[in-house]
């Protein structure tokens, strides 16, 4: 039996169609999840697509953090490890549940980014990183207006230290992330955060690459081999 | 009926572009005086009934769990019409306070060049 991986559709999201195909393609069985429904359907993974749940109002994710359905993920990836991906919006999500620390604010230079940007995998220690090399460089389309990663010093310090960056900017950052961070994980590993948009790179037809392929085949290996 | 107003700022640390591009662009209409801006959020909140101090704590709790991200930003919740410090004092009734503010910021308004 294949895995089950679950893919949250928020009123106002928009990538969470891309999401299940690049599951699919990975060669898991891609689950919709609905923002008002608390139960997760026996799914052994969860992916919190991008877009711009409840029209970004307030903050970005700030509403979608009360959904039903995030009260059920919360609780399952704090106490059975279940492995989340937040995707850009999904991203801003996971810190606004403080499952992720830190901050999404809006780009330093006020400007929409959509672009083709190269990254590196700084930690292939993660439920959704495992497929790479570590320090190895992916192209992936990026596209945010409020993308910029803040935290305090401390804070920083302590992702650096334990290897929680999972993946920087390379070759010009995009928003003015702090420390050109593009995404980073939990202490267990298991809930991964991503500015850029791997799911948009999984086909040679309408990516600029199929690096992206990696994050999904990283979460069904680990679920097979569970 | 009662209103409780909650004051949002970003944290002094976190940079603000917003603001930045704010106070760049007040220049170039003549406002020359002004230096920086920071951004912030303000929320009136209506309140059912009298305003205790259960129903502040609640506002409070609201403030810090939804209207504000206390990672970023800070909160201050007041009472009243937004004026800090709390209630407003007894036999000053609201309307005639925000129609001298008014008429104050009418006058200053009226004395500005025309840019």
């Amino acid at each position: 039996m294949t895995a089950r991986i679950g893919v949250v559709t928020f009123p106002g999201s928009l990538d969470d169609r891309d999401a299940v195909r690049a599951v699919t393609l990975a060669g898991a069985e891609a689950v919709s999840l609905w923002h008002a429904e608390p139960d997760l359907r026996g799914v052994d993974a969860v992916i919190l697509p991008g877009g711009f749940s409840y029209g970004d109002y307030l903050r970005c994710g700030a509403i979608a953090r009360f959904a039903p359905v995030m009260g059920s993920i919360v609780k399952a990836a704090t106490d059975d490890g279940l492995p989340v991906l937040g995707i850009c919006n999904g991203f801003q999500i996971l810190c606004e549940s403080h499952l992720l620390p830190g901050a999404l604010t809006r780009n330093q230079h006020l400007h929409f980014r959509n672009r083709d940007q190269a990254l590196r995998i700084e930690s292939n220690d993660t439920a959704w990183t495992s497929a790479y090399e570590k320090d190895q460089e992916i192209l992936v389309p990026v596209k945010n207006g409020e993308g910029c990663y803040v935290a305090d010093e401390r804070t920083l310090d302590e992702l650096d230290s334990t290897g929680r960056v999972i993946a920087r900017y390379v070759g010009g950052n995009p928003n003015g992330s702090l420390r050109d961070i593009a995404g980073i994980t939990n202490a267990a590993g298991n809930v991964v955060g991503l500015m850029p948009h791997p799911e948009h790179a999984v086909e040679e037809l309408t990516g600029p690459s199929v690096d992206g392929l990696g994050f999904f085949t990283s979460v069904l290996q680990k679920l097979v081999t569970k | 009926m009662a209103r409780v107003v909650v004051d949002v700022m970003l944290k002094p640390e976190i940079l603000d572009p917003q603001g930045q591009a704010i106070a760049n662009a007040l220049p170039t209409l003549g406002f020359s005086a002004i230096t920086a801006v920071r951004q912030g959020k303000r929320f009136e909140v209506e309140i059912d009934g009298e305003l205790t101090e259960d129903v502040l704590a609640e506002v409070t709790r609201a403030a810090g769990t939804l209207l504000s991200n206390p990672v970023i930003e800070d909160f201050t919740v007041h009472a009243g019409d937004g004026e800090p410090g709390g209630r407003r004092p007894a036999g000053e009734p609201a309307g005639e306070e925000r129609a001298t503010v008014e008429a104050q910021e009418k006058a200053e308004t009226a004395a500005e060049p025309s840019a």
